[in-house]
């Protein structure tokens, strides 16, 4: 349990890095005796000392309370000092924050959860509780999208996800050698190979530009925006409403979100610089 | 499911009236191929258009110095082949099943006498291949948007 206000950073250890490609790793977290919890689509801002905080969603699953586990890719000087960490090194961490994945809504329903590039990271807790309670669901279907073959994230889980057929596999790269036997192309297109129904709720992360694309596409295939779930990104200092560094529109990302449904955001969505 | 099903179902042929699925028929014939065969190759001459019933198709490139690319895949009610709209064209890309692939074959030379001959027919095709066009456009644009490349 957290004593310490929502501003402080906990110190936690590396215990595990699994490097995902190039640019992204896998670090699981850990004090000695501390039981985490959060729920899908939640994020911890992660503090690398001495160089600085950022928002990190959790990629892990929430039903293992004795890490937690975050995918980051390096592309500035905090995300490289967090990549960079070695194992036995010490983070801080504050968290759980932000709205969830709204699980409930999908009970008994079929979804469709569409990830671009590190888009699947805050999405795979989502699929670790889908399959954990698998009958509680319709349809799931998983629509992945990366660059190219190498840049798909959790490659071994998400190929067992596949064989294993309790989720619908989908996956694609913008560019590929031949002799690749997956889809080429972008994410969007896989819309068109998964059934659609009438019940469909769908979950998108991913670039904006990604997202916009994705909402256009399901909206042509009949999803309401009131079933279309969005994660987004704005940059962040306190995380928990204070500052208004996060703001999009009337929101903050931070505490009104990340998690937003489509229909909240439909206003600004596509305007520039919002 | 006979040629006639599979081309009243295909997409490309969607809202045709039942004589115009029937003069477009001795245009086609139905073709398989194993995974990995090529269906046809860049610098061939393009005579055919396929329709994809099931299955998938990759369209490759040769870029010198990098090899073969993968560009774009195509699957069930996907047109594959664009080349063939305009008379002595040649195919710009390689097309490999990555799947077992079924598939309609419809010769061009034919396909391009009727659509001329009956310009309702012309007409509604033209419309189904402009939006394939679109389609495939909208996602060649984000594909070159790269956005998944690191912001470094
Ligand atoms: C709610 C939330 C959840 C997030 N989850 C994750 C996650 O699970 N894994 C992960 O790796 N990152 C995640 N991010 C993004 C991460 O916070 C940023 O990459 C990080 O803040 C960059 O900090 P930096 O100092 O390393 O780089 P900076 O020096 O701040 O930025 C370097 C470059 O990256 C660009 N950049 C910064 N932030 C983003 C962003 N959010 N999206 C796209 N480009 C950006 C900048 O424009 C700049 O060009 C999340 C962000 C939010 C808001
Ligand atoms: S980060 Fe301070 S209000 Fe959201």
């Amino acid at each position: 349990m957290n004593t310490a206000g929502p501003m402080t950073p906990r110190p936690v250890v590396v215990r595990n890095i699994h490097i995902e490609s190039d640019d992204v790793v896998t670090l699981d977290l850990a004090t000695e005796s501390e039981a985490w919890s959060f729920q899908p689509g939640q994020f911890n801002m992660l503090y690398a000392f001495g160089v600085g905080e950022v928002p990190v969603s959790m990629s892990g699953d929430p039903s293992q309370t004795d890490r937690l586990v975050h995918t980051i890719r390096s592309v500035g000087a905090v995300t490289e000092a967090l990549c960079r960490t070695p194992l036995g090194g010490v983070v801080g961490l504050r968290g759980p924050f932000g709205t969830p994945w709204p699980m409930d809504t999908v009970r008994g329903r079929d979804l469709v959860v569409v990830a671009g590039g590190l888009g699947l990271a805050p999405l795979r807790p989502v699929l670790y509780d889908v399959l954990r309670y698998r009958s509680d669901y319709g349809r799931i279907s998983l629509l992945a999208g990366a660059r190219t073959p190498e840049d798909l994230l959790f490659k071994r889980e998400v190929e067992r996800w596949k064989q294993q057929a309790a989720i619908d596999v989908h996956l694609s790269v913008d560019r590929a050698p031949a002799g690749w036997n997956g889809q080429v192309g972008v994410v969007t297109s896989l819309l068109s190979s998964i059934d659609i129904s009438a019940q469909t709720v769908a979950f998108v992360c991913g670039p904006e530009v990604m997202m916009r694309f994705t909402v256009r596409e399901l909206q042509r295939r009949r999803v309401p925006a009131e079933r279309i779930y969005l994660s987004m990104e704005r940059n962040m200092k306190c995380a928990v409403g204070f500052c208004g560094h996060c703001q999009l529109g009337p929101s903050f990302v931070c505490k009104d979100g990340p998690i937003f449904r489509y229909e909240q955001l439909k206003s600004l969505f596509w305007l520039p610089e919002i | 499911m006979n040629e006639r099903e599979a081309l009243e179902r295909h997409p490309f042929a969607a809202g045709l009236s039942d004589p115009q699925i029937s003069a477009l028929l001795p245009c086609a014939r139905r073709v398989r191929y194993r995974a990995g065969a090529v269906i046809f190759r860049e610098g061939a001459a393009a005579t055919s258009l396929y329709l994809i019933i099931t299955g998938g198709v990759a369209l490759e490139q040769h870029v010198p110095g990098k090899g073969d690319l993968a560009l774009e895949s195509l699957g069930p009610g996907d047109l594959l082949g664009l080349s063939w709209i305009f008379p002595g064209g040649h195919w710009l890309l390689t097309a490999r099943a990555t799947t077992d692939t079924d598939a309609l074959e419809l010769n061009a030379r034919d396909v391009l006498q009727r659509m001329d001959l009956d310009p309702a027919l012309g007409f509604a095709l033209s419309k189904h291949l402009v939006a394939q066009l679109c389609q495939r456009l909208e996602r060649v644009r984000l594909q070159r948007l790269d956005v998944y490349r690191a912001p470094k």
